[in-house]
């Protein structure tokens, strides 16, 4: 189905469930081994929590509630995984599909549907949750992540000797995003610096209408190695490869190891977004044979191997449903903003021309003699 | 007593910087060839010597990284100051500048704050190749979001660079080039105006020219010239092209009757025009002539042995003041 399938990959869990870690990939394996039950529970119900929301976000979008909706549907893997393997003081540069790494993060769920809705854009502090703002501009959120963390080098907090101090930084970006001088630009900044970051790209296969094949000639995992970036493949649908490798790396950049990238092979199931109709540009087979590999069946199998039984999956579904309800209700219940919030925080200091049409503004819509 | 100093431009903004590196350790300066060799224009000259590689660093050559890296930077706690080495090679980062940097603190609600200073070397009379001696403020100047500013002289230059690394908004700092080498008096002591104040630097009672960077010393030539024939010019250097002064303007042009503005940029859709427009907005009664733009004309700059033929001069701005009068 790709032309890279011979790439060697990080995979743990196989299409399967069946748990094994080549010899090679130890260095990852171990970071399975420091997980409990509770967090392979955990990585399970988010990655079920992130796939009801985006049904339920899709929904409203076709009952009007919401002006798009971009489905993450089939990377809940790649971002679930990755986004437990980031630390807590790290920072995280996404793009506009890491519905999952946010729920990772403590976004609320609402703040993503607030902003497609057209509340917003976005609305959540960045500062405090780490989690940055969508990078919508493709590839553009990656030079920010670059400086961020060559900021984070100058400031010392990398191998400071005491592990609980050192920060990293991850930037998420796509397949078609890889195409980007902006992220070519951050490899070279990145490198020239050494500074601590990781760069996490989903190669879900579809840039819009527009195959991976059309960004690249060699496997993205490579793009990077011309810079001194160095990188791997993972297995993107598998939840504890994403886990382990984005872990490992993360941990190697706050010691010092400079960037790197991880290129996690996945498959966009759904839509690029709720405007796109991608029977146009792929085969029934191919979407077919993506499904059968979906990550959250595959790592299901698993946890049943391990003897997770039905209760657990009745009482995830079960949240998923009080989920979908609480959602549906909030979004009908959203505020359109205030007329004045479009002039907030253009600058940070009064400016003549803005404070002069927000007062003509007012006037002009109070000429009218109602409510605004 | 204060203490001057005369001193060109671009050593003025050289100590601007040198001032503000030595007061805040997170103001970072950085740009292609900007570390040992000083910048092609030598205005970061050294400045490496003395700050070290941890204040001031040559970029590699990629103005789009060089603005999103200070996006970084800037959400990281530091006051970046990025130079772009020649105004016509700012177009790699004009997607960083108007979609990122620019919308940054009001796509985040004000989390972000963005000191990030971007410093242009601008404008042609220097016999340069292709792409060395634009002039592409309004481009900047039309983006909400930034705030534009370009000194004219020694003092302002010092103070101006000192004040756009104090703002919490990004701030787009035009030098003009061809007038690096100008001398004139700095007060090392105190501010002159708050950054975005025009000035009056001469004044006079029949027309007003509203005129900025390198054309502030050639309109100030042809008021002289004027003033010969019995003609009292009155020139107002704006200082800050986002957001203009025009308080300053409407007071001179109640005063004239009568505006010419004088800039090297293309007239159409330019600085020159939003004056024009706003003041025939905020002027009309007391205008006795349209306003005028004296500027380049609407072509690619030329080659440097037509240079001087596209730059306005004293005679092209004393040519528009005689229009002006004519009404």
């Amino acid at each position: 189905m790709n032309e890279n399938d011979s790439v060697p990959m990080v995979q743990m869990l196989s299409p399967e469930g069946e748990f094994a870690v080549p010899k090679n990939y130890a260095e990852y394996g171990s970071y399975i081994e420091r997980l409990t039950e509770e967090d392979f529970l955990k990585f399970y119900r988010d990655m079920a929590r992130c796939r009801r929301f985006d049904n339920e976000a899709t929904a409203l979008q076709r009952q009007g509630q919401l002006g798009l909706w971009i489905p993450a549907i089939g990377q809940e893997a790649a971002q679930i995984g990755s986004g437990y393997g980031v630390g807590h003081g790290d920072h995280i540069f996404p793009s506009y599909r890491e519905h999952g790494v946010a729920i990772t993060h403590g976004i609320e769920l609402m703040s993503i549907l607030k902003m497609l809705r057209g509340v917003n854009h976005g609305g959540w502090n960045p500062e405090e949750t780490r989690f940055h703002l969508y990078g919508i501009v493709l590839g553009s959120q990656v030079l920010h992540a670059t400086g961020y963390a060559m900021g984070v080098k100058f400031d010392g907090k990398v191998n400071t000797g005491n592990k609980a101090d050192d920060l990293a930084v991850i930037s998420y970006f796509g397949d078609g995003a890889t195409a980007e001088g902006d992220v070519s630009e951050s490899f070279l900044f990145a490198a020239n610096t050494q500074s601590p970051i990781v760069f996490f790209c989903q190669n879900n296969q579809w840039a819009i209408s527009s195959p991976t094949a059309s960004q690249t000639r060699v496997p993205l995992y490579r793009r990077g190695e011309g810079f001194g970036v160095p990188g791997i493949r993972i297995d993107g649908n598998d939840v504890l490869a994403s886990y382990a490798v984005t872990a490992k790396h993360m941990d190697d950049a706050r010691a010092g190891a400079g960037p790197f990238m991880i290129e996690a092979l996945t498959y966009r199931i759904g839509a690029h977004t709720t405007s796109d109709d991608p029977t146009k540009y792929r085969s029934d087979e191919e979407v077919a044979y993506w499904t059968a590999r979906d990550p959250l069946k595959r790592f299901e199998i698993f946890l049943r191997r391990q003897g997770i039984g039905e209760d657990f999956f009745e009482e995830v579904a079960e949240a998923g449903e009080k989920l979908a309800t609480e959602i549906r209700e909030a979004t009908f219940a959203l505020k359109n903003p205030d007329m004045e919030d479009m002039f907030k925080h253009v600058y940070s200091q009064p400016h003549p021309v803005i404070d002069e049409q927000l007062d003509w503004l007012k006037r002009y819509e109070a000429s009218f003699g109602g409510e605004n | 007593m204060a203490n001057f100093v005369e001193m060109p431009i671009a050593k003025a903004i050289n100590a601007g910087l040198r001032k503000a590196m030595s007061d805040d350790a997170k103001v970072l300066v950085f740009g292609e060839d900007v570390a040992q060799l000083g910048g092609v224009f030598r205005v970061t000259e050294g400045l490496h010597a003395e700050f070290g590689d941890s204040r001031i660093f040559n970029s590699p050559i990629a103005e789009s990284g060089i603005v999103g890296t200070a996006i970084g930077l800037a959400m990281r706690g530091y006051r970046p100051v990025a130079e772009i080495q020649f105004d016509g090679f700012i177009f790699p980062a004009f997607d960083q500048i108007t979609t990122q940097l620019a919308k940054m603190q009001n796509r985040s609600e004000g989390f972000h704050p963005m000191p990030v200073v971007i410093r242009v070397p601008f404008g042609g009379g220097i016999g340069a190749v292709e792409h060395h001696s634009e002039s592409p403020e309004a481009y900047f100047a039309h983006t909400p979001g930034l705030r534009v500013v370009t000194p004219s002289n020694a003092n302002d230059a010092y103070w101006m660079i000192q004040q756009s690394i104090a703002s919490t908004d990004p701030v787009m700092f035009f030098e003009p080039k061809r007038r690096y080498w100008q001398k004139s008096q700095v007060n090392l002591d105190s501010a002159p105006l708050d950054l975005h104040s025009a000035r009056v630097v001469r004044e006079g009672t029949d027309v007003t020219i509203a005129t900025y960077g390198p054309m502030v010393h050639t309109s100030l030539q042809a008021a002289e010239v004027a003033a010969s024939e019995g003609i009292s010019i009155e020139v107002i250097d704006l200082r800050s092209l986002s957001p203009i002064d025009f308080p300053t303007i409407i007071a001179s042009v109640e005063k004239t009757g009568r505006l010419v503005t004088v800039s090297e940029a293309p007239n159409s859709f330019s600085v020159a025009s939003e004056i024009a427009a706003r003041i025939t907005e905020e002027c009309f009664f007391h205008l006795q002539a349209p306003v005028l733009r004296v500027g380049g004309f609407d072509i690619p700059y030329p080659a440097a042995k037509l240079e001087e033929i596209f730059l306005p001069d004293a005679d092209r701005i004393l040519e528009a003041v005689d229009r002006s009068r004519a009404y």
